[in-house]
């Protein structure tokens, strides 16, 4: 299909974002359904290309965590070794169709959440939610963390696998998020009502599964309980499944992926299809838990800006007024401003989730990387922070923006693509 | 030693940043301080004023910078501080209030701003004309408070805006009041039937203030821009404006003032309003006309034409109203010989010019140096406004340091007999610009006193008991520090000349039959007719233009505007591109 002009284009990416409609199918190991992970060591990170010597302490924490995960070796030291020799082959999560919260780092046997836009009939892939506090994403990688990864391999993907095949077409996750959004989440700094609500789905299901040991049961739905953030990777495979189902139109300037590795930030726009531009990350601002400060800060690291691409995060944070203060925005109507400033870098709104605190206006939809570098708005992303130091895990929580330079490498390489000299 | 902080993407209006570093430069042990934007010109000023440091070279045009010269590098969070409070007071200027909207680009602005009739622009005039265009496209009047346009732009800006039957009005159009709302710096002036067009801005606010004064009221004052009656523009916008007013039912009496016009444009003029049914007075500063014409008044002060058009309103007969000035006793010492304005009107300025050269025989063959409206013999007048004195720094309107220190000068020489001000109040100018002059003034009588010397200063209060400066206060301030206070300016300068003794009289104009006319069709465009009622706008550049029209009942949508592509030119060219440029070639 061709289109006559670039608001053109853009409409009809926006068009697809809007038809999306992203189902959850099965929890699965990571290699049943990502090839590339099968052929040798072979790690998944989050944001742009990167190698292991320029990753951030914390990723590089959660690599060896992984090594440990996959049992390529016995010692932190090993692993580190291996890392540093290159053994290891590193591969963005989103040149796989995956994306992975905070440093992404995913390996073979991590289970892996699948959901597939009807739409286009493509597939993505996350990591499901570890819990809080000491976990991989954040660059732990003690006893506890190996276990608990290995619980979720052994006892909760099987558990939840076994509960979505009961449903003839996974579970629709549209209306998860358009439920959730009018109980306070914005999907990415708040994924509780979403959670609790995809608990109350599940629940049923899972305490029918009558072959599975009842204990078994039990942990599974005590974890999703436990877990109020479980519902954010979800909302991750989802919002990539239709960003990609989108941005097979390659034309136009709507930004299709955001993404950060903890040393580049990394966007993508429709018209140049996989090519990532690049500019220094910045470090979140926001609020710590006690005893931290932004000088135990690393960088902004994740995919989970996938999330803000769609519509939701930071861009809805007038969605979730109980988060406005924890992300260090001054209350509602700093919450208000935001979501208002972010309507002037977007084309429209999403009909299909409209906010109720926002008078009931659809989440922002299609970010157009013009507008950007135009206003030199930046699109406001919702965000935890880790400890700069690996294996101590998350210290706060708060907001950052992208870099400005991305999205001027971004729109100067398109309008060269188009024909522009200088 | 110099501290450099940039402030990344941080855009702020250059008046914002100035009232910013005045108030920075009160913190005790802050030697000196700039706050700018990380432009190339900016950062040329940092070096003049010797706040260059290497670190700035890092600074874009969006970048705030500021540089800071203290000793105690403790200050620096004091001052990081400051900046954030006065920034946040800034952005608070009623931004929750009901009647503003906020964007910070064009197509929220328009889709916001759908009724609102006129944009106005006060962002910096290399950016100016791109952006009148646009507002012109949707079909907006424009009221263009920024200057520094090129008079190419405002001639190609001006036909465009005629064609499409829309109101230009600027650029460097610094009063105006539509439909009784005050737009940029305005009296607040009673809502009446006279209406005013005029190429200067503190012309007509003098003009408004007085007929306000004097019991009249104003439907509209329609600013032109200074340059409108060149003969590049040819007086497009004033001829449009007095069309508009000639059809609007609300206004019985139009008065038009200028500087002194080309003399083509001026017969255009001069025939346009005698073609129109509602009576007209002019002034056309520097003339001194000898008679009027039925229908067609001349006035040579600003103070006459206000007199002669509420009188036409009253249905009086035009005549000089009579004054007596109250001359105070004194004796000046033999040196004491020479008038010193230090004006912040510019047009205030030029009339008091006029009338001391008048006064005073004072040749024509003395052309005044930069910076002086008049400097023949010993007598001086100086608009404070003129570019030299504001160049990084606020208009005297807003900031009395400049005016201050001249104040100084010219009272310690002890040839310096008078000294003429001004207080321009209303929306814009100085919360209490009496306070702030009245010590300096107070001080230099006493020092001229101990010096057996007396100094006269002699100044007028240009605004109304509507305006947020409490006039009475005002005036009050002013006399109790010793100043003559005058109903305008052209008394004031009068009584500078009485007690020159050299008095002027006020003649009597005769009242001649009406010249010959070429018939002129005046049919003002719909577009034109709706400005008279209209209500909404949208406020391109500095927020506290918005305060001025809410407090009317007007609506605005607050736009705050920065270059597009934070002044990258390449990434604007590519913008650009990428808007025209067809796919699927």
């Amino acid at each position: 299909m061709s289109y006559k002009t670039i608001d053109e284009a853009n409409q009809a990416v926006a068009a697809k974002i809007v038809a999306g409609s992203p189902f959850l199918l099965d929890v699965v190991p990571a290699k049943s359904v990502i090839k590339e992970l099968n052929e040798g060591k072979v790690l998944l990170h989050a944001g742009p290309p990167i190698t292991y010597d320029k990753m951030v302490d914390p990723i590089q924490g959660a690599c060896v965590g992984a090594a440990l995960f996959e049992e390529w070796c016995d010692t932190e030291e090993e692993a580190r070794e291996m890392l540093e020799s290159g053994e290891v082959k590193l591969i963005p999560c989103h040149h796989v169709n995956a994306v992975g919260p905070m440093g992404g780092i995913t390996s073979a046997n991590m289970a892996v959440l699948v959901v597939e836009n009807k739409t286009d009939g493509n597939r993505a892939f996350c990591t499901m939610n570890e819990g809080i506090g000491a976990v991989l994403r954040f660059g732990a990688y003690s006893d506890e963390v190996i276990t608990r990864l290995r619980w979720m391999r052994d006892t909760l993907a099987p558990v939840l696998s076994a509960a979505l095949k009961t449903k003839e077409d996974g579970l629709n996750i549209n209306v998860l998020i358009a439920k959730a959004i009018a109980m306070g989440d914005e999907f990415h700094q708040r994924n509780i009502a979403a959670s609790l609500a995809f608990l109350k789905e599940m629940a049923p299901i899972i305490v029918g599964l009558t072959d599975i040991d009842q204990v078994k049961r039990e942990e599974v739905v005590q974890f999703l309980a436990d877990t109020d953030q479980f519902f954010l990777n979800v909302m991750m495979a989802s919002a990539k499944a239709v960003m990609d189902g989108a941005r097979q139109i390659q034309e136009g300037t709507i930004v299709t992926a955001m993404c950060r590795n903890g040393h580049d930030f990394g966007i993508r726009i429709a018209g140049m299809g996989d090519e990532w531009f690049t500019g220094p990350v910045n470090t979140p601002q926001g609020l710590y838990f006690s005893g931290f400060s932004e000088s135990d800060a690393a960088p902004d690291m994740g995919d989970s800006a996938i999330t803000e691409t769609f519509g939701v995060g930071g861009m809805a944070m007038i969605a979730a007024p109980a988060v406005t203060r924890f992300v260090g925005s001054g209350g509602f109507y700093d919450a208000l401003n935001t979501s208002d400033e972010m309507t002037e870098i977007c084309i429209d709104t999403n009909p299909n989730f409209p906010v109720p605190t926002w008078d009931f206006k659809g989440i922002c939809l299609g970010i157009d990387a013009r507008k950007v570098v135009e206003t030199g708005i930046l699109p406001v992303i919702n965000t935890g922070i880790a400890n700069k130091k690996a294996g101590l895990g998350q210290i706060g929580a708060g907001t950052v923006t992208p870099p400005i330079d991305c999205f001027e490498k971004a729109v100067l390489a398109y309008a060269k693509k188009l024909g522009f000299t200088e | 030693m110099l501290h450099t902080i940039i402030k990344a993407n941080s855009y702020q209006d250059s008046i914002v940043l100035m009232l910013l570093t005045n108030k920075l430069n009160t913190i005790d042990g802050v030697h000196n301080v700039s706050v700018m934007m990380g432009t190339p010109a900016n950062k040329d000023i940092f070096k003049t004023g010797g706040l260059y440091t290497d670190e700035l070279e890092k600074a874009s045009s969006n970048d705030m910078v500021i540089v800071l010269d203290i000793e105690d590098d403790s200050l620096i969070d004091q001052v990081l501080s400051e900046i954030n409070v006065f920034l946040e007071e800034q952005t608070k200027g009623g931004g929750d209030g009901a009647g503003e909207e906020v964007a910070k680009t064009w197509d929220k602005a328009f889709e916001l701003g759908k009724e609102a009739g006129v944009a106005v622009f006060s962002i910096p005039g290399t950016h100016a004309a791109l952006e009148i265009e646009r507002a012109l496209d949707e079909g907006k009047h424009v009221f263009c408070f920024s200057d520094n346009v090129a008079i190419e732009d405002e001639k190609r800006l001006k036909e465009k805006a005629h064609e499409a039957g829309l109101l230009l009005m600027g650029p460097d159009c610094g009063t105006g009041i539509i439909n009784g709302i005050p737009v940029a710096f305005t009296n607040a002036v009673r809502k009446g039937k006279i209406g005013v067009v005029g190429a200067s801005g503190t012309g007509i606010q003098e003009v408004t203030t007085i007929i306000h004064k004097l019991g009249g009221g104003v439907t509209n004052a329609i600013g032109t821009g200074g340059r409108d009656l060149k003969e590049e523009i040819g007086g497009i916008t004033l001829k449009d404006s007095i069309m508009t007013l000639e059809k609007d039912p609300n206004t019985e009496v139009i008065v038009v003032i200028s500087k002194p016009p080309a003399p083509q444009v001026r017969d255009e003029v001069l025939n346009l309003l005698r073609s129109i049914s509602k009576p007209a007075v002019t002034i056309f500063l520097g003339e001194k006309p000898d008679a009027h014409e039925e229908n067609l008044y001349r006035a040579y002060t600003l103070e006459e034409a206000a007199q002669i058009a509420v009188q036409l309103l009253n249905k009086e007969a035009v005549t000089p109203r009579k004054e007596s000035l109250n001359v105070p006793a004194h004796t000046l010492k033999p040196e004491q010989k020479y008038v010193k304005g230090l004006y912040s009107g510019g047009t205030l300025a030029y009339e008091a010019a006029m009338l001391i050269k008048e006064g005073l025989h004072l040749s024509e063959g003395e052309h005044a140096p930069e910076g002086f409206i008049l400097k023949n013999q010993g007598h001086e007048i100086i608009d404070l406004g003129d570019d030299i004195y504001t160049q990084g720094k606020p208009h005297p309107m807003i900031d009395p340091t400049k005016r201050k220190e001249m104040l100084e000068e010219v009272g310690k020489d002890p040839e310096t007999a008078i000294i003429l001000l001004d207080v321009v109040l209303g929306y814009g100018s100085h919360a209490n610009m009496a306070q702030e002059l009245a010590p300096t003034i107070k001080e230099l009588k006493v020092q001229a006193k101990n010096q057996g010397r007396e100094l006269f200063v002699i100044g007028t209060v240009v605004g109304t008991d509507e305006d947020t400066q409490d006039i009475h206060e005002q005036e009050t301030i002013m006399k109790e520090a010793g100043v003559i206070l005058c109903d305008s300016n052209a008394q004031a300068v009068r009584m500078a000349l009485a007690i020159l003794e050299h008095p002027l009289t006020v003649e009597v104009k005769e009242v001649l039959p009406q010249s010959a006319v070429t018939p002129v069709s005046i049919a003002p465009s719909e577009a034109m007719l709706a400005l008279l009622t209209n209500q909404g706008f949208i406020n391109i550049g500095l927020r506290s233009f918005s305060e001025a029209i809410t407090n009317h009942g007007g609506k605005v949508v607050q736009y705050d505007w920065q270059p597009i592509a934070g002044g990258n030119i390449t990434l604007q060219k590519a913008l650009q591109f990428l808007k025209k440029v067809e796919l699927g070639k």
